[in-house]
């Protein structure tokens, strides 16, 4: 155990000698020179890390992991940490040089009216995914879970708008608001309810429920498919000794479906929350954003500071705020489920 | 024995491995020398433009023995993209087209991006830099003492040009009892022709306002004309405030259009694209568009009769400018090619009067050779004869911040929805105006 922690102690120096390196780099040009100096120091502290670690027979086997380690490091954690580093900076994504400014773009953003506006469409777009959207996936797994003339036909066609491109269904469905020639104002007046149609996607007041109705359509597949494999997961001893006793279906839902699919549910909304929240690409083909910020998710924000404005720095802040937060409600959702289990 | 043997086979089998890499050697230096004459590769994102861009890359290549490699990216903000991850990874081709403001494109020049050709435009008494509309060259030069401390110079050669004005269709004038042959000339008249075409059934103006850039288009315009050059320049420099009474008068001409239904349902959110196919589908009689129109009108209405006007006075005593030149379609050649006299050699051949002519038979764009014009469509000279009324951005002294003008852009949208008043937008820029300055100067 002594050895792991000399281990996790060096490799701590290591990460924060590149750290101070770097920052004495960026920050100082008269203490440039100390640069090199304190990099060579983290390479010799490294390679003796490494030849330890290969040394000790009992890390022999830690070589095995070393390739997925390597790709790991390289694809998430050096991501990762430059975009907390570049969180700090003043930078345009062009030019090789950047201002360190601090916390000033986190707390720019933490001001950002539009920001918070974005965060809430976001939230409203998951309620409605959380609840029409996964109700949608349950009624329809629940259906296809019995034994029922062609199921695996109703399976297919459930699991179609889930693998349909999302430029492809924005568009579609953007036709079917149009507000001159849509289709929906068409069946509207078929219908007799001439008085209800309207520019569907361009009114403040409907554009927003418009993209997340679009959004659970296109997304409650994926519930559906977990949905499903869960119920059949379910011992049919079960239901038949539940029959047996003269339980109703709704008593059968209750008292033996719901609580041994609560594991099933909690990953089917921390999936419906991160992918609802992450959503852009629909909207981008939908509504841009607008009219004005009524559409706007934060996906579309961090997308508009980057390349809109050029302001990678903040376009950076954002992210982490938008990736704290899904942290925690992530977290949060996973407490919920601990204490259902335990209830 | 049979340790021998092992030898013997190791000591073929690191043999076989030397020959094979001796081999490939040898045959990665002879291909170098079959192939003496480099490739030179170009990205762009002009998807309209790729076909003949591959033609004339073939002539090329049959003239001189250069291989030219067109690749596009398209859409154009994915390219955006692309380009800017090229440029950080140092990995940009020989010739690439640009998406962005000036103030990207100065940032391209300072970290060594960007090719500075004046000495080989001004070559020969300048005959490849006269060759070219001033108005096309202007978007790719930076001038003694700019803003962004760029040494003075042009860094890029204008592929073709273009200009944003107001289109009209003929058939649906004659429906409402208008002159197919007269479009309106001030704003008042324009209101009178849409009340006129409403009476008919007849839906008025189509343009892409869901895209910010072309809102911003239509109010720099109007703002032109309302107020004139210097007084615009002195907003951006943020000596006039946009509480200022002509700019309130600017933005509340989108409320007169809302106030008037002018505009077809929908325009708050509408695509460029949707916007044209809804003005080729006679669905709308009056379009704000760009040159490169013609092609996208000719592909999805080719009996669509329309003529071209500029954007209707509102104040008589100012000219109205309107948005042109070649931003957005210039090629730059990377300063760090290894290629990169052949790639301006590419770069002058492809400007010249027949590839330009060729080019703009094509795509029926406006030709950034001014020797070429001699054969364009009417209707592109029509836009043609608009050059003269065209500004950009991209030549202005200053720009503003992109903050202010998405701010003013989605501003504009909320007065088209009636969720904001003129007055209550100018107050918000101002903020936003006053809030990005403090933080430029704070940075």
């Amino acid at each position: 155990m002594r050895i792991f922690k000399n281990i996790y102690v060096k490799s701590i120096i290591v990460i924060l000698c590149f750290i101070l390196a770097e920052l004495i780099y960026q920050k100082s040009h008269n203490l440039r020179f100390i640069s090199p100096i304190i990099i060579l120091l983290a390479v010799a502290l490294l390679i003796i890390l490494v030849t330890k670690i290969i040394l000790a027979k009992q890390f022999k086997s830690f070589l095995f992991i070393v390739p997925a380690l390597a790709i790991f490091s390289i694809f998430y954690i050096y991501p990762f940490i430059k975009v907390l580093q570049l969180g700090h900076y003043s930078w345009d994504g062009i030019l090789p040089t950047m201002k360190f400014v601090g916390l000033y773009n986190f707390i720019e953003v933490i001001k950002d009216k539009v920001w918070w506006q974005s965060m809430f469409n976001a939230g409203y777009i998951t309620l409605i995914a959380l609840t029409f959207q996964n109700a949608l996936a349950l009624i329809l797994a629940l259906a296809c879970d019995r034994q029922m003339k062609a199921g695996n036909f109703y399976r297919m066609i459930f699991f179609i708008p889930p693998v349909l491109s999302e430029v492809v269904v924005g568009l579609v469905w953007q036709w079917i608001y149009d507000g001159n020639y849509g289709l929906l104002n068409h069946w509207l007046v078929a219908l007799g309810f001439n008085n209800l149609t309207k520019a569907w996607l361009s009114d403040p007041h409907t554009a927003l429920t418009c993209v997340a109705i679009v959004h659970s359509w296109k997304g409650f597949g994926w519930g559906f498919v977990i949905l499903l494999a869960g119920l059949q997961t379910i011992p049919k001893q079960l239901y038949e000794a539940a029959r047996v006793e003269g339980a109703t279906s709704w008593q059968v839902f209750k008292n033996i479906t719901a609580p041994l699919m609560i594991p099933v549910f909690v990953l089917v909304a921390i999936l419906t929350v991160l992918g609802s929240m992450q959503s852009f690409i629909l909207i981008l083909t939908m509504t841009d954003g607008g009219p004005g910020f009524h559409t706007e998710v934060p996906v579309t924000r961090i997308l508009s500071s980057m390349i809109g404005s050029s302001r990678f720095g903040y376009a950076c802040a954002q992210s982490i705020i938008f990736g704290a937060i899904l942290l925690a409600i992530s977290f949060v959702q996973k407490r919920i489920s601990q204490n259902m289990r335990q209830a | 024995m049979s340790k021998f043997f092992h030898l013997k086979f190791k000591f073929c089998y690191y043999l076989v491995i030397c020959a094979l890499a001796f081999g490939f050697s040898l045959t990665g230096c002879s291909s170098k020398k079959l192939s003496s004459k480099p490739t030179i590769n170009v990205w762009h994102w002009m998807t309209d433009r790729e076909a003949a861009f591959q033609e004339l890359a073939k002539r090329y290549e049959d003239k001189t023995g250069i291989k030219v490699n067109f690749e596009l990216y398209a859409p154009s903000d994915i390219y955006a993209q692309k380009v800017r991850a090229a440029a950080q990874g140092r990995t940009l081709p020989d010739i690439y087209g640009l998406l962005g403001e000036k103030r990207d494109f100065a940032a391209f020049i300072k970290s060594g991006h960007v090719a500075d050709l004046s000495e080989v435009m001004n070559e020969e008494n300048g005959v490849w830099k006269e060759c070219f509309f001033s108005k096309a060259l202007e978007v790719v030069e930076f001038k003694e003492n700019n803003t962004y401390a760029i040494l003075p110079g042009i860094y890029g050669a204008p592929i073709d040009i273009m200009n944003i004005q107001m289109l009209y269709n003929k058939k649906l004038f004659k429906k409402a009892g208008l002159d197919p042959e007269r479009p309106p000339s001030n704003w008042e008249e324009f209101i009178d022709n849409i009340n006129k075409l409403k009476k008919v059934g007849v839906p008025g103006l189509v343009s892409g306002w869901g895209e910010i850039w072309m809102i911003d288009c239509f109010a720099s315009n109007y703002a032109f004309n309302i107020m004139g050059e210097d007084k615009v320049i002195a907003t951006l420099k943020g000596d006039v405030p946009y509480t200022d009474p002509d700019w309130i008068k600017v933005f509340s001409l989108f409320k007169e259009l809302v106030d008037k239904h002018a505009l077809v349902s929908g325009v708050v959110i509408m695509k460029n694209k949707v916007a044209e196919q809804t003005f080729a589908n006679e669905r709308a009689a009056f379009a704000f568009n760009g040159s490169w129109c013609i092609n996208v009108y000719d592909g999805m209405n080719p009996h669509l009769e329309y003529g071209v006007f500029l954007p209707p006075k509102v104040n008589r005593k100012n000219p109205m400018y309107i948005w042109g030149g070649g931003s957005s379609f210039s090629f730059l050649v990377n300063d760090r090619s290894s290629k990169k006299l052949e790639a301006i050699k590419f770069l002058k051949w492809l400007t010249d009067k027949d590839q330009q002519a060729y080019l703009s038979s094509q795509t029926k764009n406006l030709p950034s050779n001014k020797f070429a014009l001699a054969e364009i469509p009417k209707i592109l000279a029509q836009f043609a004869d608009g050059m003269d009324s065209a500004t950009h951005p991209s030549i202005w002294p200053v720009n503003e911040f992109p903050g202010v003008i998405e701010a003013l852009g989605k501003g504009i949208q909320l007065i088209l929805i009636k969720e904001k008043t003129p007055e209550q937008l100018a107050q918000e820029l101002q903020a936003i105006k006053e809030k990005e300055s403090s933080r430029i100067v704070s940075n």
